[in-house]
């Protein structure tokens, strides 16, 4: 039991890493991470939001009527979005103020619905909580990396602190829209290698298997439309 | 303020200088996924400047007259809510009243609730201070916006595949690169309108 709660925390991490693993929350994966540490910060707002939300979606799983159960699970999760939104307006305005709209925009991460739709609606509540924990940690992670990468190569400094700005003249174009696509992509690139090297599949699309919107997107398939769930839904017109 | 100038100077912003996509990052997911093809890249779009309009529309006089000043902190709540709810109603009542344009966009409706690109501009018409005509405008130019970046980068993306790509890069990875580019292409507008 313990170890396979565990397995649930890891899970999130490296295995199904929500952003390189799959594809969700890429809104502010590219917008935010200019620094390190807004990488962060919204990792940590995210992650508090996710628990919570996994947390109230998992004790209510039983109540939620299944016909209502996206809008139900919004408004839970708009609701911790303002909780958290309103203490880092309190506690760490510098935050706030770099995160800007992407705070309130927690709100509409496919990540935390994803979850809450994949999850914590149909698992008790310890390993809802251990899932959001894990999937938190994740987006951390590789958002701080890309803040980090973005960071030290578009203004040669980390974390605030000058390391290569004195002797390598910082190329800004990596703290720009572009830059965060290339990085972004880099990464991907890389996680696909890694990926194939241990025999599992690499990412090709973005991730409908998880996508919340899954549901909907099936019937588009037999209309034959939105190719980007091709792969699940198998037919290609 | 002369109108007529700012509401041109906010169509320049919202289409070229400020594009939604490439340099505010909203609505990267049907950026991404709903590019393959031109055609379904512009129903997409036509959906979601559809919604984008509406929804202000709606979110703006909900701030300006009931939330605001005392109940601000609804926001996030209430324009979600709202937004899902407006999604649904155009949804029924295209169903019901106006079958052609519900089979060409129908199917993209129900993935537009959670597209952060709507629930952004409602909210960024409300920090930005502007009124009900130019939040309108700000929203329409936003969709527009929108639809140049799907439209060109579903152009980009259909040369991308007869490319000889590298292995590595194929994929996910190569789309996120040939998007980079395109960024950089729209980074030549900085500065049109100040």
């Amino acid at each position: 039991m313990k170890s396979k709660n565990l397995s649930i925390l890891t899970n999130g991490i490296i295995k199904e890493n929500p952003v390189l693993r799959l594809v969700l929350g890429t809104c502010p994966t590219l917008a935010v991470t200019t620094a390190a540490i807004n990488g962060i910060g919204m990792g940590v707002a995210a992650t508090i939001v996710l628990v919570c939300s996994n947390l109230v979606i998992s004790l209510l799983r039983n109540f939620i009527p299944d016909k209502v159960r996206i809008p139900a699970f919004i408004t839970i999760i708009a609701g911790f979005v303002s909780v958290v939104q309103m203490l880092v307006k309190a506690f760490t305005p510098a935050i706030d103020e770099s995160l800007g709209i992407f705070l309130p925009l927690i709100v509409v991460n496919c990540i935390i619905l994803a979850r809450a739709e994949m999850f914590a609606s149909k698992n008790p509540v310890l390993p809802s909580i251990l899932d959001g924990l894990g999937m938190g940690i994740g987006f951390t992670a590789t958002l701080t990396l890309m803040g980090a990468i973005r960071e030290l190569l578009g203004a040669g400094t980390l974390f605030g602190l000058t390391i290569t700005a004195e002797f390598i003249d910082p190329m800004i174009i990596f703290l720009l829209p572009p830059g965060g696509f290339f990085v972004f992509g880099i990464l991907v690139a890389v996680s696909n290698a890694l990926a194939k090297k241990q025999g599992k599949p690499v990412v090709e699309h973005l991730g409908c298997a998880n996508c919340p919107s899954r549901a909907a997107c099936k019937n588009a398939v037999t209309d034959g439309a939105p190719q980007e769930c091709e792969k699940v839904g198998g037919s290609d017109e | 303020m002369n109108s007529t100038t700012s509401i041109v100077a906010i169509l320049l912003a919202g289409i070229l200088t400020n594009n939604m996509v490439l340099s505010k990052f909203l609505g990267i997911c049907p950026f991404l996924g709903v590019s393959k093809k031109v055609n379904t890249a512009l129903s997409m779009s036509i959906a979601v400047t559809l919604v984008m309009v509406i929804a202000t529309a709606v979110t703006w006089p909900i701030y300006t007259y009931l939330l605001y000043p005392n109940f601000t902190y609804l926001q996030t709540v209430v324009f979600i809510l709202v937004i899902a709810a407006i999604v649904q109603l155009i949804e029924v009542f295209l169903k019901k009243f106006i079958k052609p344009i519900y089979n060409a966009l129908g199917i993209y409706l129900p993935l537009i609730t959670t597209n952060c690109a709507v629930l952004g501009i409602t909210m960024l018409n409300i920090t930005d201070g502007l009124n009900f005509g130019l939040s309108l405008v700000n929203a329409l130019s936003a969709g527009l916006g929108f639809m140049l970046a799907m439209i060109l980068f579903a152009g980009v993306r259909s040369k991308l595949e007869t490319a000889d790509i590298p292995e590595f890069l194929k994929g996910l990875p190569i789309t996120l690169i040939a998007a980079a580019l395109v960024a950089l292409s729209f980074l030549g507008f900085a500065g049109i309108g100040g």
